[in-house]
């Protein structure tokens, strides 16, 4: 981890953290002995292939999947913001934005509006919720999780279905809350090139913990470069730029689980 | 009015009034397989309530409770897909509830009642039933409304907001055993179902939130009951099933309503 990091500094208090975590389903190991902390503050980005088992450390951290082995750490008194990858609601329940905004627990009419406008989808309040696309659907989830004005912010998959431009815009959403409501990010993802740039840390998970670090360090790492091949970090830079090529290489980044 | 014909309006309507808020959530769920399921079942209570001289309302209710509970344990174990266990619980129900009927000395008592329903033959008793559950599953109902909008919408988003789906699920179950236990008679096992979805579904048509829809469902169900008994009376037709034909030539006429709308609205 780079030490000059200015959000390394102030993340002091732990928010979250996984020791030794396995899940087991139909015993097929889903995940294997993943070490994880979460500082206020800081965002971390867990990436891997599909069936890595991104979803499940999710819900695992979320107190929704109980481990088979390990613990997890949260204090009670946090609050919790959930973004999930989408929602498939029945097209039989009639729904509106604010109906359903609104089923988050003691929210006023007035924090609603702002955080809609927060997030960029003002205008949507009255919109049915059958009718958006997946942009503004990814938009109106943030806005429900900011409405309990979250310690722990935790997504999955903000950006599948999302093009490019959405994609930037959103992690430079994400960075902005960050730094707003002063909570710790974490979020899983399959697409690399602007999460990289986007991000403090990065775990790269593939069933077991294979490298973690600060982005630039860990897509050098072999074991990344042999899951997600030597094209990925072609774009990364979309917010920093390619200037940093001051650090240390492979051993250094190494963090085996 | 004849007073049998009063009971029998307020007998339905008050079923229909507790079906509206079910009906919607059946539908929401795609859980009107598991309403069948639940109805076949119910013979195995009436059974089970005439061999043990038990009130059948009570034997339905323990059958269904039963049900909904193995449901939710096989569901867990996930090899099978939910309908294929829904499809055997319902016809292993309904093949033991027709075993033990026959095994007992004499039939006192009209099957056909049971699955097609009588609701002219309706007593005070029987509406003190329906009010009682009604109220019952009104008052649930209301304290769970929220939480279970929200699993029902997105289970481990509602889980992060601390509501338990499993137990809300179950509730929701019990709820439903209920009412198929105190309105069997209005419609009779066959048809009961289709009170419960019938008016959702043509409610879905005019309504743009949840609330909204329970509504219209409860004005579609009573409409569908008085029409339906209106038609029975001068026709001289079965009551149940007129209440229920009534109840689809509504969802009929609201499709064909709906679609010219659209279409008035595209070509503009």
């Amino acid at each position: 981890m780079s030490v000059d990091d200015p959000n390394q500094v102030k993340a002091a208090e732990i928010l979250l953290e996984l020791n030794d975590i396995s899940v087991t389903h139909d015993q097929t190991p889903i995940i294997e002995h993943i070490d994880l902390t979460l500082h206020r503050g800081e965002i971390v980005t867990v990436i891997g292939p599909n069936g890595a088992g991104k979803s499940t450390l999710i819900k695992t951290a979320l107190g929704i999947i109980r481990p088979d082995q390990g613990t997890v750490k949260r204090p009670g008194s946090l609050s919790v913001g959930y973004v999930p990858q989408t929602v498939t609601l029945d097209s039989a329940l009639p729904l509106t934005v604010m109906r359903f905004l609104k089923l988050s627990p003691n929210t006023g009419l007035e924090d609603l509006i702002n955080t809609l406008s927060q997030v960029g989808a003002d205008g949507l309040l009255d919109a049915s919720m059958h009718i958006l696309s997946s942009g503004e659907l990814r938009r109106i989830l943030l806005a429900r999780a900011l409405l309990k004005k979250p310690d722990i912010l935790i997504l999955d998959e903000p950006t599948a279905g999302v093009d490019i431009t959405g994609q930037a815009e959103l992690y430079h959403l994400i960075q902005l809350i960050r730094d707003q409501y002063q909570c710790g990010v974490l979020l899983v993802s399959h697409d690399l090139h602007i999460v990289m740039a986007a991000t403090d840390r990065v775990f790269c998970l593939n069933r077991h913990l294979c490298c973690s670090g600060a982005p630039e360090q860990v897509q050098e790492h072999p074991e990344y470069l042999a899951i997600f091949g030597p094209q990925a970090p072609a774009e990364i830079g979309i917010y920093r730029h390619h200037h940093d090529h001051d650090h240390n290489l492979h051993g250094d980044v190494c963090d085996h689980g | 009015m004849d007073e049998f014909l009063l009971r029998a309006l307020i007998g339905g309507i008050l079923v229909a009034l507790v079906s509206a808020p079910l009906g919607c959530l059946v539908v929401w769920q795609r859980m009107a397989y598991f309403g069948s399921t639940l109805s076949h079942a119910a013979l195995l209570g009436i059974a089970l309530g005439l061999l043990l001289e038990l009130d059948v309302r009570l034997t339905i209710l323990l059958v269904s409770v039963l049900i909904a509970l193995l449901l939710m344990v096989i569901q867990r174990f996930r090899t099978l897909s939910s309908d294929t266990i829904l499809g055997i619980l319902a016809h292993a129900s309904l093949a033991f509830g027709l075993l033990a009927l026959t095994m007992m000395p004499t039939l006192r008592v009209d099957l056909m009642a049971y699955l097609f329903g009588d609701i002219l033959t309706i007593n005070w008793q029987d509406i003190r039933w329906i009010a009682g559950g009604g109220i019952l599953i009104t008052f649930v109902l209301i304290k769970i409304w929220k939480p279970l909008l929200s699993t029902i919408i997105h289970a481990d988003l509602a889980g992060v907001d601390g509501y338990n789906q499993e137990r809300l699920q179950l509730v929701f179950l019990l709820l439903l055993s209920i009412a198929v236990a105190v309105s069997m008679q209005v419609v009779g096992l066959l048809l009961i179902v289709s009170l419960l979805i019938i008016p959702a579904a043509t409610a879905r048509m005019f309504s743009s939130s949840p609330e909204q829809m329970l509504g219209w469902a409860a004005a579609v169900g009573v409409l569908a009951v008085i029409s339906g008994l209106g038609i029975s009376m001068t026709l001289d037709t079965p009551a149940g099933p007129s209440i229920v034909a009534c109840g689809s030539v509504f969802f009929f006429l609201s499709l064909i309503g709906s679609s010219v709308g659209a279409f008035g609205t595209n070509s503009r």
